[in-house]
């Protein structure tokens, strides 16, 4: 159940971000989750909801943005989309593709008072 | 909340203490992934008596969604751009680790698993067999109990444990605190054994030079596939309990082209802490490592 710490880590940038930009209040927040970034959307959001109790982001809408994982094949160069990591290339079909997209966790943008 | 960083860090414990109880020496400065370096000391610890009075309603068809959604006429609020990197945080303690490391000459490997894959007896194997010729330290985790620390100091190395409390991983801040006070020489092998879990402990680097996986042929030879995440980040992965083959219908070749499959570039070495088989090829590529960490 990593997915808490991962919710802490994105309460900890938001109070990061009202020290420096000096909100009071979060409505909404928007956080990129990549495919293959080991991390459950859905649980997320709970744990998000469950840290930031009695915090600035109490409330906050938790919006997430999916990114689609994303590999490049060592064998005929194009790329694909990948729903695991070990995925073969939708094109030639060899193992293993690159990845090079889809492992991001970021927080991107926030609607604050 | 603790004194030297302002980490409150809820049910974590070394050696039984509170993060924040020791009054350690061990320097920790929190470092923003957009370089500002401060020392700051909010806590977490205000939710447990506070009054959660809105209502959740998780019914409709967004399932990321909670239904926070403004009321309408609200008005906009005003948009703050962040692009940060959630584990920023852990990832700037883990650079200050590994940089810790490498100005001591430390070679230190993280080493992750199910639970009942044998690693505290493979530990305990791989630190008697390098007596005087290595000095290694341990950081043990585990949620609760000393038990493993305690089978590590029997064997003379020294070692400190961190519990999690609930917590399913360590952390790079949680190491950085243990690293603090633990004993260790220059030139040292320092073993983090992770808490028994094949999924998150993926996600945290800890400042280690490598990860090393390993699976036990007690287990399922599609561990690696099932959880990709730990195979792709580990740099080896030690088949461990080998002696008991023969009495099982794990498939050898299986087990590591499923972790090939993951990680092409993995490399794989056959244990048995028991029988000893593999050790000496374990042995050789811990000292490998350690000669080209040295400082």
């Amino acid at each position: 159940m990593h997915e808490m710490s991962i919710a802490e880590g994105v309460l900890q940038l938001i109070e990061d971000a009202a020290e420096r930009e000096g909100f009071r209040q979060v409505k909404t927040i928007w956080v990129e989750i990549g495919r293959l970034s080991g991390v459950e959307a859905e649980a997320l959001a709970f744990c998000f909801d469950a840290v930031t109790r009695g915090s600035i982001a109490e409330g906050a809408a938790f919006e997430i943005v999916p990114v689609p994982g994303l590999g490049r094949c060592h064998e005929c160069g194009k790329e694909s989309e990948l729903e695991a990591v070990y995925d073969a290339c939708r094109h030639c079909g060899a193992v293993p593709v690159e990845v090079i997209g889809g492992t991001e966790m970021r927080v991107k943008e926030l609607e604050v008072d | 909340m603790c004194t030297t960083c302002g980490c409150g860090h809820g049910e974590t414990r070394i050696e039984g203490d509170a993060l924040h109880s020791h009054d350690h020496d061990h320097e920790h400065e929190h470092v923003h992934a957009d370089g500002t370096r401060h020392v700051h000391s909010h806590s977490h610890d205000g939710g447990d008596s506070h009054d959660h009075a809105h209502a959740h309603d998780h019914s409709h068809g967004h399932a990321y969604r909670p239904a926070h959604s403004h009321a309408p006429g609200m008005a906009k609020g005003r948009m703050v751009q962040i692009e940060q990197d959630i584990l920023a945080k852990n990832d700037a303690y883990a650079r200050q680790n590994r940089e810790q490391f490498a100005r001591r000459g430390i070679f230190a490997l993280n080493l992750v698993s199910s639970p009942g894959s044998g690693k505290t007896t493979l530990l305990c194997k791989t630190i008697e067999a390098l007596a005087g010729r290595k000095p290694v330290a341990v950081i043990e985790g585990d949620q609760q109990t000393s038990q493993d620390a305690e089978r590590i100091r029997a064997t003379g190395a020294p070692a400190i444990q961190i519990n999690t409390g609930k917590g399913c991983h360590l952390d790079a801040h949680m190491v950085g605190h243990a690293f603090g006070q633990l004993p260790l020489q220059d030139d040292s092998l320092l073993m983090i054994e992770n808490v028994g879990n094949l999924v998150c402990p993926a996600s945290f680097d800890l400042g280690e030079a490598h990860k090393v996986v390993i699976l036990s042929v007690t287990e399922g030879e599609d561990k690696p596939i099932k959880y990709p995440d730990m195979f792709a980040a580990a740099k080896l992965m030690l088949l461990n309990k080998c002696d008991l083959l023969p009495y099982l219908s794990f498939d050898v070749d299986a087990a590591i082209a499923f972790a090939r499959r993951v990680n092409p570039n993995i490399e794989v070495i056959r244990t048995s802490a028991t029988s000893g088989a593999g050790m000496d090829d374990w042995l050789a590529w811990i000292e490998k490592g350690a000669a080209a960490a040295r400082k």
